[in-house]
């Protein structure tokens, strides 16, 4: 199938792609990843695409002494390839270098995967895991919020009308810190069947498993995991008892990552 | 002789242009004042046609059946008794009886334009019950897909070979056995152009098919038109796999639509359209009973095999093409006295089920394989073992199996051999004996299978089908500068014909393959041929080149031994010159001398030239029996279901090989189609007989990371039958994967009792096994 018609508008500043979002059925895109395949299927059939690669500041990354501030448009590949500095010690990268294909991962972008909030998906899951905050532009300025809980269903962020992503907000990890990302795959770079992050931080005692590709938004527990089995029974893992143990399987093996350095 | 001939693993020559990706596909072809078109399909599975209407402003960009003048309905005949005919209108007509099928046609200048249109015109369908299953689909009361039928079956078949008493044996195990339905999944669908050419007055079809004649024939049929006014062109083509061997709907909606408009008419089908309405295949199931002596030796074989053909049996043949062939080919490579096989075509809601690469075997293997391993499991031993003592044994050569099919020549149980010596069978069952680092199970699994390939008039007349292949004929051209043309009427979709078809010439004429062209695929080019399936290039078009080419050669040598002032018996032909024991002349020269100074050719020469038509059939038509076992290891993770192949061997006899490499790639590309079936692909319907797999998302195909580098051994028994003793092995890789990861998988989880009997074998699916076994362990 091919996309039905639609306007296209090449944002040149985080002002005008705001206001032009707050029209009526627009879309915000980046890397087209994900909206692409769904123009195409005419699933997703917007008036008016505010396309925001050519905004400087959603391609720029800051580092501070406590967190890298990396622009909603940065792409899945910058950060695989090293191209920009990782927060957490390689972990950004190792997250990166499995999104789907090479070929997706040169167009995708972070603030693209987090907008579009498709549970399967790496970014929302990892960056939970990892404590990170995205940067919300809107007609009433710029807000934070964590990314825990910025995905509220399958694909429905918490983004206001007129709301975009600007950047990303992933705190620096001590150099003690480890971090556990297990996904289950049909195949290399399809969605996953279950997914799950763990970080544990022995300088700073804390533990964070984020449990992701379920029917349910990425599911954050933190604090004591002594009893990680009756931590993982807190969870919505869905219906389905195969599905379920996956999901356990999953957590269990990020955790023990995460927490002995050895995938389990 | 040259190097280059039968036997030489020379490079492809049409890979200099589809590496490149400068090939032609029907996607890379434009014609002036072209229009596209797109299909309106059926939302329901099965339904009434009330009306089909469009807004007034776009009332002449689409068409419904009824405005197809002089159009009828495509018919696939049969003349085996008992066999219900379905017609299919390429537009449906009074009803819908599957998902996705065409219902109105909607061209613009565009294919998005076309969409836009199609978004507009209003189906109104009275929804009916849907056959879903093809099982339920057969018992009394089910919906009828065809409401003239008294039931839902195509054809329903019984072979029954000596089978009586077989309550004595020891050994009785029955298994319930199936195999999902599968979308073939070319990288390139389908696609046509039709144009209507008004110097020729005739249609040109440029179309993505493995069978240009065949087209032509139903085209005409279908359109009421004299063949002489259809061309059809088959351009490069992006893989077929069976997909491409049929007469589609599509193909004739766009010639209809190209005459009625007089314009260049379009249609590129997407990979949405090619996996909900298009190609299924594969789906069969079995209830089997063996029996076998207390040490393992098979006694018979009792089996009731349905098999979902989906709504239609498509231009030339489908319908039946697998259930019937389950009852003959199910024994396998096995020698045993006693077998009953009963049958049924199933008529469902679903597409059309069409023949795909190893056509009904993959099923047969997949029942039979995992039967030999169940009957090893109640025997107590190794199945390798229990393969090796039923195998059919050289000595018995030439065989006669017990549905009467003759196996030409082979060491079947040297197959197994070599498979388990090529994978560490000893050393695997070694490792076996203590518990992985990692905690996964590792298990053994084998499956042996014989193919059939290239059978001709004395299988296929009996039918009474459209397409009785006879003999094949090749057009030569020796052209004034001693330059070979080849004509054949098949056509290469991937097989590497353009290479191997001028091996064959140089085998014989001496000709460099580089300085051979090969020009297939078109009507008008070329002899008449049923085309490419079967297994049947190697053998038949191999076997007609070669023919044409030793006519041809008799006519140089006696131009050459003129030249060369001898007599031609004094003569012999080699590496592009004709030699006499004091001189040589070139084919060039030879060339030069009929085209350009006739003046100097014998007074005697032969008047038809330098070009001639030749046809070829084997004395024994009644195919070649390639055969091979394929061997897997595999790593269970019994937490997840996710299987791994960590080593695949394939110990293969494909006779006489024209290009080893050529045939390595057969069988690499064939095994990941058959890991496919094994692990991934699975065309899911709900009880509306919706497909619930509409991208690739969703039906999932094995990618460079899922399939194993395999591992080839080759065995060369030549077939007494054909020209070079070749024989037809292009779909055999995917015949025996899912039976041999099967049984690799059953062996791994052998001690916990799971038992896997569908494929594929998702994690899901397996892990749901998994558990139901600790659960019964635990109770």
């Amino acid at each position: 199938m091919k996309a039905g018609r639609f306007d296209l508008l090449l944002a040149k500043d985080v002002g005008e792609a705001v206001k032009a979002l707050q029209t009526e059925d627009a879309k915000a895109a980046s890397g087209f990843q994900s909206l692409g395949p769904m123009l195409n299927l005419r699933l997703a059939q917007p008036r008016l695409i505010v396309n925001l690669t050519r905004i400087p500041e959603l391609s720029a990354v800051e580092e501070t002494a406590d967190m890298v501030v990396y622009g909603a448009a940065v792409t899945h590949a910058a950060i695989e390839d090293g191209r920009v500095p990782d927060a957490a010690g390689g972990a950004l990268a190792r997250v990166a270098s499995g999104i789907a294909y090479r070929a997706v991962r040169n167009r995708g972008t972070i603030g693209g995967s987090l907008a579009h909030a498709d549970p399967a998906a790496d970014w929302p899951t990892a960056l939970t895991a990892l404590g990170a905050k995205v940067r919300v532009a809107g007609p009433r300025g710029v807000r934070r919020a964590p990314v825990a809980g910025f995905v509220r269903g399958a694909f429905a962020p918490a983004l206001g009308e007129g709301e975009v992503i600007v950047a990303v907000e992933v705190p620096k990890a001590s150099a003690a810190a480890r971090f556990g990302y297990v996904k289950f795959c049909r195949k290399v770079g399809e969605f996953a069947e279950a997914m799950a992050a763990a970080f544990h931080d022995p300088d700073t005692g804390v533990t964070r498993l984020a449990v992701g590709a379920t029917e349910a938004p990425p599911q954050l527990l933190e604090g004591d995991f002594a009893d990680l089995d009756a931590r993982l029974a807190t969870l919505d893992l869905g219906a389905d008892p195969v599905r379920q143990r996956l999901h356990r399987t999953a957590a269990r093996r990020a955790m023990a990552e995460a927490t002995t350095g050895i995938a389990a | 002789m040259s190097g280059k001939g039968v036997g030489a693993s020379i490079r492809r020559k049409e890979d200099d242009r589809l590496l490149r990706g400068r090939g032609r596909f029907i996607g890379d072809m434009r014609f002036t004042g072209q229009v596209e078109v797109a299909f309106v399909r059926s939302p329901v599975a099965h339904g009434r046609i009330r009306s089909v209407t469009a807004p007034e402003e776009f009332r002449d960009h689409v068409f419904a059946m009824e405005d197809m003048t002089g159009c009828d309905g495509i018919l696939a005949k049969c003349g085996i008794p008992g066999f219900k005919i379905s017609k299919q209108f390429p537009l449906a007509k009074d009803k819908v009886r599957f998902a996705g099928e065409p219902v109105a046609m909607v061209y613009a200048a565009t294919r998005a334009e076309a969409e836009d249109i199609a978004a507009t015109v209003s189906l109104d369908i009275e929804e009916l019950p849907a056959n879903y299953d093809m099982r339920e689909a057969m018992k009394p009361g089910a919906p009828l897909v065809h409401d003239e039928w008294p039931d839902n079956a195509f054809l329903e078949g019984l072979v029954d070979k000596n089978f009586d008493a077989m309550e004595e044996a020891a050994i009785k195990v029955s298994r319930t056995v199936s195999t999902s339905r599968q979308c073939m999944a070319p990288i390139e669908g389908k696609g046509c152009i039709g144009v209507w050419d008004r110097q020729l007055e005739q249609l040109h079809l440029w179309t993505a098919t493995q069978m240009p004649h065949i087209v032509r024939n139903g085209l005409a049929d279908t359109l009421g038109m004299d063949q002489r006014q259809i061309r059809v062109v088959a351009p490069d083509v992006g893989g077929g796999f069976g997909w491409k061997g049929m007469l589609q709907p599509e193909e004739v909606c766009v010639s209809w639509l190209a005459m009625h408009l007089d314009r260049p008419v379009k249609y590129l089908e997407d990979r949405r359209e090619h996996l909900v309405a298009a190609s299924n295949c594969r789906e069969h199931h079995y209830e089997l009973t063996a029996y076998a002596t207390e040490d393992g030796r098979l006694l018979g074989l009792d089996a009731v095999a349905h098999v979902d053909s989906g709504a239609y049996s498509v231009y030339p043949f489908s319908a039946c093409l697998e259930a019937a062939q389950v009852g003959s080919i199910l024994p396998g490579p096995y020698d045993f006295g006693a077998y009953r096989c009963k049958t049924y075509a199933v008529c469902t809601n679903k597409a059309p089920i069409l023949p795909y690469r190893g056509v009904a075997r993959t099923g047969v293997c997949f029942a039979m394989e995992l039967m030999i391993d169940a009957v090893a499991r109640a025997a107590g031993l190794d199945p390798m073992e229990v393969r090796r003592i039923n195998l059919v044994k050289p000595e018995q050569m030439p065989f006669r199996n017990i549905t009467g099919k003759d196996f030409d020549m082979g060491d079947y149980p040297e197959s197994l051999r070599r498979a388990a010596e090529m994978i560490g069978h000893d050393r695997i069952r070694e490792r076996q004996k203590s518990a992985e680092a990692d905690g996964r199970k590792v298990g053994l699994g084998y499956s042996t299978y014989c193919e059939q390939g290239a059978h001709g008039t004395s299988v296929y007349h009996g039918w009474g089908i459209p397409m009785v292949p006879g003999f094949e004929q090749s057009q030569v051209r020796l052209t004034p500068d001693g330059t070979l043309e080849v004509r054949v009427g098949n056509q290469s979709h991937g097989q590497s014909l353009e290479t191997t078809l001028a091996q064959v010439a140089n085998e014989v004429l001496g000709v460099d393959p580089e300085k051979v062209n090969v020009i297939h695929g078109d009507t008008a080019m070329s002899p008449y041929s049923t085309g490419t399936w079967g297994s049947r290039s190697a053998v038949m078009v191999g076997g007609a080149v070669a023919a044409s080419c030793e006519k041809l050669a008799e006519r140089v040598k006696h131009i050459g031994a003129h030249l060369l002032q001898t007599s031609p018996d004094h003569v012999r032909i080699g590496e592009g010159e004709v030699r006499s024991e004091t001189g040589a002349v070139t084919l060039k020269e030879i060339a030069a001398t009929w085209y350009l100074a006739p003046q100097h050719l014998p007074g005697d020469v032969n008047p038809d030239g330098l070009e001639l038509t030749a046809g070829y059939r084997p004395k024994v038509d009644t195919g070649t029996f390639s055969y091979a076992t394929h061997a897997a290891l595999v790593a269970v993770d019994t937490d997840t279901g996710f299987v791994e192949i960590l080593d695949y061997v394939v110990v293969e006899d494909g006779g006489v090989l024209i290009n080893p490499m050529v045939v390595d790639g057969q069988i690499y590309g064939g095994t990941a189609q058959g890991i496919g079936t094994a692990l991934y692909e699975e065309m899911p319907f709900d009880k509306n007989g919706q497909p619930l797999a509409s991208t690739l998302a969703d039906y999932i195909l094995p990618g460079a990371g899922e399939v194993p580098a395999v591992r080839v051994g080759h065995m060369e028994t030549p077939s007494p039958n054909t020209r070079f003793g070749q024989k037809g092995i292009g779909e055999g890789g995917a015949i025996a994967p899912p039976a041999a990861i099967a049984n690799a998988i059953n062996d791994a989880l052998k001690e916990s009792g799971v038992e896997m009997t569908v494929s594929p074998i998702t994690p899901h699916r397996l892990l749901s096994a998994i558990m139901a076994a600790e659960t019964e362990a635990a109770r």
